[in-house]
């Protein structure tokens, strides 16, 4: 008994269902989980999706949530839609955090129209430069990316935990955590008395940017066309090595941005926790969206969702708030599963 | 510094080497079984957390209810779980076939998300960390006079060393088995037509990688901390990745390599009780930025498996 796959084409609509059946199957198959803690499944999620839609406070606090996803998520296919393999977002986006926290710290008594700006390109460039290496490592040593990336992870986050313990321990604080940034380096409040900042902005326009290169430019093409086959891109005439790198540090830019969000618009100083896990979320959301700009920004709002339903569904249901990694790691796999049913017809063949 | 606290020092080293490769050398020949068919499993830093949550849980339990060799039915449990996790990572990668990195990651990260569920669904939210007794560490001479802390080790490190290294190189390259893994990871077309099944063969390679995995998670709960805490694997995963690049998939280069991670961690942990004026993260940095050093030195223009990445499909 063995699967059989047919190329085949699947009908168009099958497109957009795919996203949808693999979140029913998901939730389906977490809900031995829930049952195991006691707890009705319809109940939790009523809470993972309906619940914190229901009121102002947490639709918006969905939005909060969302803001950093949206910016790991498009920096992720920036990179996997150019075919490199780019599994250091969550190290990028300790060094943007890093950057913002340096340049918001020395911005006391600056107008914010030049902090502000300072902070996104310093944390932008930040980034940048944590991808660097893995990137020159791949282009120049033929180094698997994935490897590289991955380690420079648990060193950025020694190096943001040197910092908070040592040069920007704030002494009155007994955590381990920098000072305040200045006030003029805070992220504008988008909506008063809520926590949706200018950050959210800021990745809609991300967004935005990652929808118009990767459609409608030259590069985009070409990153495209290295991302399906560096062999035939490069007999296409396309120099691989360059729009690979473009397309590596521009995703560790991205993936930088999200830690500058999270400082100026959340946290306002370092904390060596300042993500947790938002790098490699993004790869999930950059799987889910099928590395299409707009795709992504509704996964990033649907984990946003989900990460928002953990806590209500932890503090109703005390159902352990892990179940809402859980379900994000399982839709991804479902996800990935049924992204097949796009380009095969899959049958069981009996020998 | 004097000759005799120097030997202390360096005899100290060696023996905190081998134990801090033992994890490695069992993720990392798990590793490169399953890369020698042409398998990428990224799910390594997931099974190894989930080889130590799970080895941890059983273990604890099976002390609660007084059974004798509680640690090695911990074991038992956490190879149990690595192998269920490879069988998951060969239905997306073997029987779909589809992107092995998103699948590995994609195992890693509900092997955290299931391990940080099942702590607070067998714990609860205690002050105290539970703990249990770990694993003795013995030596197989006796009390050696100087010597003495080098062969003070773990049974799983002797286990390693002396059984599963050679053991490994024997099945890869001495065995019929050995011989189809090598042949399905260079050339499944030509493996398949010779008669051997791709299928079964990926996947027991992912069975066998999956169970060492999750011994070297296993073996930092139940022999060297006994305890499980978030913190546990923190990267090791990753740094078996590298190792096996670095080893060109062989299981005993894999060894130097652990041993190479190994010593320089054994040392930042010495250099920061020295009293030197850095912060101790460098130091705990130093063992990634050599690994990524060596892989820069080792790991250029590597020959990979000739299917690696590539899912094999009967069309």
């Amino acid at each position: 008994m063995g699967l059989k796959f047919e190329r085949i084409p699947a009908p168009v609509w099958m497109g957009p269902l795919i996203p949808v059946i693999a979140i029913v199957v998901t939730f389906i198959l977490t809900a031995t989980l829930v049952v195991l803690v006691n707890a009705n499944p319809l109940e939790a999620y009523y809470y993972f999706l309906i619940d914190p839609l229901s009121g102002r406070t947490s639709a918006i606090e969905v939005l909060v949530k969302s803001t950093p996803l949206l910016l790991t998520g498009a920096a992720v296919t920036f990179a996997f839609a150019g075919g490199y393999w780019n599994i250091g977002a969550e190290g990028q986006l300790y060094m943007g955090a890093t950057a913002a926290t340096a340049i918001g710290l020395q911005m006391h008594g600056l107008s914010p129209w030049i902090a502000l700006p300072l902070m996104i390109i310093g944390g932008f460039i930040a980034g940048m430069l944590w991808a660097l290496v893995p990137a020159l490592m791949k282009v120049k040593l033929a180094i698997d990316e994935v490897v590289t990336t991955l380690l420079l992870n648990s060193v950025a986050i020694f190096v943001v935990s040197a910092l908070l313990n040592g040069p920007w321990r704030d002494p009155i604080s007994q955590w381990p955590q920098s000072p305040e940034i200045a006030d003029s380096a805070i992220f504008p409040k988008l909506i008063p008395r809520s926590r949706l900042h200018l950050g959210f902005v800021l990745a809609l326009v991300i967004i935005v940017i990652l929808w118009f290169v990767l459609t409608r430019t030259a590069f985009g093409l070409r990153m495209r066309a290295v991302g399906m086959g560096s062999e035939a891109a490069r007999f296409a005439g396309i120099n691989v090595n360059r729009t690979m790198l473009i397309s590596a540090l521009i995703s560790g830019g991205i993936a930088g941005l999200a830690g500058v969000s999270e400082v100026a618009g959340i946290h306002y100083h370092l904390i060596d926790a300042i993500s947790p896990g938002y790098g490699y979320t993004g790869i999930i959301i950059a799987t889910l969206g099928a590395l299409n700009a707009w795709g992504v920004a509704l996964a990033a709002l649907f984990i946003g969702l989900i990460d928002t339903g953990s806590q209500t569904v932890s503090r109703a249901l005390g159902v352990p708030a892990y179940l809402g990694d859980v379900i994000q790691a399982t839709l991804l796999l479902v996800t990935l599963g049924m992204l097949l049913l796009q380009s095969y017809r899959i049958r069981l063949k009996g020998r | 510094m004097e000759l005799g606290l120097f030997l202390t020092f360096l005899v100290g080293l060696i023996g905190a080497t081998l134990r801090v490769a033992t994890p490695l050398i069992y993720a990392t020949i798990g590793e490169v079984y399953t890369e020698r068919v042409g398998i990428l499993n990224l799910g390594i830093e997931g099974i190894m957390f989930l080889g130590a949550f799970v080895g941890f849980a059983v273990a604890f339990k099976a002390n609660e209810a007084g059974l004798g060799g509680y640690l090695w039915i911990g074991l038992l449990g956490a190879m149990l779980a690595g192998v269920i996790m490879s069988l998951l990572m060969g239905f997306f990668t073997v029987t779909l076939g589809v992107n092995q990195h998103v699948s590995g990651l994609g195992i890693t990260l509900l092997s955290i998300g299931l391990s940080l569920f099942g702590f607070r669904l067998v714990f609860g939210e205690s002050s105290v960390l539970p703990s249990i007794d770990p694993f003795p560490q013995f030596s197989i001479f006796g009390e050696l006079p100087v010597l003495g802390p080098i062969f003070r080790q773990y049974a799983l490190t002797y286990i390693a060393f002396i059984i599963l290294i050679p053991l490994a190189t024997w099945i890869l390259y001495r065995t019929s088995f050995g011989l189809k893994l090598r042949a399905v990871g260079e050339n499944p077309e030509a493996a398949d037509a010779a008669g051997v099944n791709v299928f079964v063969t990926r996947y027991l390679a992912l069975v066998i990688g999956g169970a060492l995995m999750a011994v070297g998670g296993a073996f930092l709960s139940l022999a060297q901390l006994g305890a499980f805490s978030p913190g546990i694997i923190a990267g090791r995963g990753w740094v078996c990745i590298a190792l096996v690049i670095f080893a060109k998939w062989d299981p005993l280069r894999a060894m130097w390599g652990a041993l190479l991670f190994g010593g320089v961690f054994a040392l930042q942990l010495r250099l920061q009780t020295m009293g030197l004026k850095l912060p101790f993260e460098v130091f705990l940095a130093l063992p990634y930025l050599v690994t990524i050093a060596a892989l820069a030195i080792a790991g250029r223009n590597v020959a990979y498996p000739g299917a690696y990445l590539k899912a094999y499909r009967r069309e």
